[in-house]
């Protein structure tokens, strides 16, 4: 038992029923962080055998709770991932220095997880010097994933290829960050073996190839292995024969000239991964050369081809070859015959999301975009489905009803009808019936996003329904405050809530009051609520954590223009700090920043 | 900062109105201002990175003002809408259908001049592009395109022959619907030109 615990058993009043190693022991095979919350409630000594066999820390939104009251509660974290900056903030919604810095968390983690192996931060502010810190103050450390970080640059990367030695994951994912070279990737040592993931594929500097050859080489347990667009194909070939176990791939750029022979070279380095599951890259990638990832498509159960402008016809021929694909990113050019290829050949399909190719010229005119039937071609083929995220120009309520008759098994339900406030094209009434029958069919909904012309009925229809959401997306949306009330009475589960654009004022705010304090966060901007209602709010509930912003923060006339007539309308980002893990005595002073 | 306390002219109704559509404030007002046919040239590179300014503000309303002076603005953008991450907007230019690379040359006369010229469809991005450089290439000036009127403020109007036969005014249909069709390009003048500009 760790020598600090003592302290801990002596202040129970009453014996344990059972030694607390044991408990401890047995509390070490929980994984789910729901479950540990669950276990810490149960008594004193589950609380304590909890918070000292925590191995994993999880912190959906890093203002909800303090560092040192983390490091306070659990002793012997290995494994952190935080997040922080509103969902929002990658649609360009959020300030500019917001915050969610990790340099803090950083510094208390170096005084008290000395063993940290693993950091995972989606939308914090990291620096280099924090990277410096994490490289050279944490001696196990292994395993570093940034995705939609920023504050950074190359030479932070440096910093963890140099000093980290046992590192097995280098995951850089589309991050904002200064781009200096390519030289990170020489800073691992000669004698690194350990790697099994390295994502480059969002950096746009040339890596010195010959340095990364040499690495995967060496690295015999590489299973993820995605580089970045300046990779040619040639050298691509060379990295899949170094290297033919991996089971993710992310290529390089397709646009590189292949003679006859280095295509069929190609072709066959890739038949070689026989144990490929996961592909993505391929931009631009066309009819000449994608047929060279064929023969390695048979396993494959994930296929990213988001950031690759495919025809129909091309598309179709490649997806004749993914008969187990149970995960499919794609962009609308494939068009809803591309749709109806999938539904054709696909049956064991899980999760599809389609990307907009054009987002911003949203006519059809401009070439193949998907429409509803697309959408229901997959359903009648994939039953399956569970996740879907589908950007189109229109949609229909009767379209949407067949779909979740087809698979009423959606847990994530994310339909974006990108004219905002667009009704039923076909009948030109508004959506709610569409996500009526998405709430009333899919049972085991936990993440919903709406669009279209919207009503409050809507939004009776998910307070009534949506017993499991957990989380809830709104834009352009509704008539009044009676739409985020019912959603507010009505979702027991209900984590997150964004809105943005949508005639929610100060009475729909405090509504949900009590609310709140369950809750991982509530985002509202371009809404009706003002500072006074934040400010109230706050009084009221001092156990949250309020901002309201003003609208002057951003003062594009464009902006304006879509906010309405609204007067004062307000930024307000509402933080619960009783979060998910942390139901634990402490006062949070109230902030009101305007 | 203070509920209310909002700059003059953030009140002015019309312009905070929402509307279903995106279309411009102008567009029902002036009517000689409909956008030249449905094609927005695409934003130049240039104005996609004013996307990721701090301000959050995403305006190609200026880039394509500057670079199409023809082509109205297009249609007013949302902050942050559609919800994609700049990561993917970068990344989204279409690419041209392969075998495509042969160019699209089709004959220009201009009434009055002594010869023809020919030019290739495919280098232009859209109307304003083509119209300017047609009026580069003969020195003369065509005039704002407007769906009730044709080509007003010049002599000139620009037409073309389609897959039918028959002479249409340059303008009428979306961009990829013109290149596909148009056989020749006649640039008409005077009295000829007006006949046809104001046909119902």
């Amino acid at each position: 038992m760790d020598p600090r615990r003592s302290r801990d058993s002596a202040e129970s009043a009453n014996p344990p029923l059972f030694p607390e190693e044991v408990l401890e022991r047995v509390l070490s095979l929980l994984q789910a962080h729901k479950d540990r919350n669950s276990a810490s409630l149960v008594s004193k000594s589950w609380y304590n055998a909890e918070r000292w066999s925590r191995r994993r820390l999880f912190i959906g939104n890093c203002y909800s709770v303090s560092p040192g009251i983390v490091v306070r509660r659990f002793p012997n974290i290995r494994s952190v991932t935080l997040k922080g900056r509103p969902r929002f903030s990658d649609f360009n919604l959020v300030p500019q220095n917001w915050g969610a810095h990790v340099y803090p968390w950083l510094l208390m983690f170096a005084d008290c997880y000395p063993f940290l192996e693993e950091l995972r931060l989606k939308r914090m502010t990291v620096t280099d010097e924090g990277l410096k810190l994490l490289s050279l103050k944490f001696q196990n450390f292994k395993a570093l994933t940034l995705c939609s970080c920023d504050g950074f640059s190359t030479h932070g990367l440096a910093s963890i290829a140099t000093h980290c030695r046992n590192l097995t994951e280098f995951d850089i994912q589309e991050n904002h960050l200064d781009e200096f070279s390519g030289h990170w990737l020489s800073c691992f040592p000669e004698n690194t073996s350990s790697l099994e993931v390295l994502n480059f594929a969002s950096l746009n500097n040339e890596v010195d190839f010959d340095a990364l050859e040499r690495l995967v080489g060496r690295c015999h347990r590489l299973k993820t292995l995605k580089v970045n667009s300046c990779v040619t194909l040639n050298q691509l070939q060379r990295l899949l024969v170094c290297a033919p176990g991996l089971t993710d791939i992310g290529t390089g750029s397709f646009s590189h000239e292949l003679t006859a022979h280095e295509y069929s070279e190609l072709e066959r380095a890739f038949s070689g991964c026989k144990n490929l599951r996961s592909l993505s890259g391929l931009t631009e990638a066309s009819s000449l050369y994608l047929p060279v990832i064929y023969p390695g498509c048979a396993k494959l159960t994930f296929l990213n081809l988001s950031y690759v402008w495919l025809q129909n016809e091309e598309f179709s021929k490649l997806i004749v070859h993914c008969p187990l694909l149970q995960r499919l990113w794609v962009l609308d050019s494939i068009g809803d015959e591309g749709l109806e290829a999938v539904g054709e050949n696909c049956p064991l399909l899980e999760e599809l999301r389609v990307f907009p190719a054009d987002p911003f010229i949203p006519d059809v005119v401009h070439g193949p975009t998907v429409t509803e039937r697309g959408f229901l071609a997959v359903s009648y083929g994939c039953r399956r489905l569970h996740y879907v995220l589908y950007f189109c120009c229109e949609m229909t309520n009767a379209a949407v009803a067949t779909i979740v008759q087809n698979c009423p098994d959606f847990t994530h339900f994310r339909l974006c009808i990108m004219n905002p406030g667009q009704p039923d094209y076909v009948t030109s009434e508004p959506m709610d019936e569409a996500f009526g029958a998405v709430v009333k069919n899919c049972s085991k909904l936990r993440r919903l996003g709406v669009s279209g012309l919207l009503t409050d009925r809507a939004f009776e229809y998910i307070g009534i329904h949506a017993k499991n959401l957990e989380m809830l997306s709104v834009a352009f949306a509704g008539d009044s405050d009676s739409a985020m009330e019912s959603v507010l009475r009505g979702c027991p589960k209900l984590r997150k809530l964004e809105i943005r654009d949508s005639p929610f004022g100060n009475a729909a705010l405090l509504s949900g009051m009590k609310k709140y304090e369950l809750m991982r966060s509530l985002w509202m901007s371009a809404c009706k609520v003002t500072i006074n209602g934040c400010q109230e709010l706050a009084r009221e509930m001092p156990s949250l954590n309020v901002e309201g912003g003003c609208p002057a923060i951003r003062s594009d006339p464009v902006n304006i223009t879509s906010m309405g007539n609204w007067l004062g309308s307000c930024i307000c980002f509402c933080t619960s700090v009783v979060g998910d893990i942390l139901r634990d005595i402490y006062n949070q002073e109230c902030s009101c920043k305007a | 900062m203070m509920e209310g306390v909002v700059e003059k002219g953030f009140l002015d109704m019309e312009d905070t109105e929402l509307r279903l559509g995106l279309g411009l404030p102008s567009a029902a007002e002036d009517p000689g201002k409909r956008i030249l046919g449905n094609k927005r040239p695409l934003p130049s590179p240039e104005s996609s990175d004013e996307c990721e300014s701090s301000k959050g503000s995403c305006s190609s309303l200026d880039a394509a003002q500057d670079d199409h002076e023809s082509a109205p603005a297009p249609k007013a953008q949302i902050v942050g809408w559609p919800p994609i991450p700049s990561h993917r907007k970068n990344n989204l230019q279409p690419k041209k259908a392969e075998g495509d690379a042969a160019g699209i040359y089709v004959k220009v006369s201009v009434d009055g001049a002594p010869y023809l010229r020919k030019i290739d469809l495919k280098v232009y991005n859209g109307y304003g592009d083509l119209l300017t450089a047609l009026e580069n290439m003969f020195k003369l000036t065509i005039g704002q395109y407007s769906e009730r009127e044709g080509y007003k403020g010049s002599d000139y109007s620009p037409t073309y022959e389609d897959k039918d036969g028959d002479w249409m005014l340059v303008g009428d249909v979306p961009w990829e619907m013109f290149i596909a069709s148009c056989k020749r390009l006649r640039i008409m003048r005077g009295s000829e030109a007006q006949g046809l500009g104001s046909s119902p």
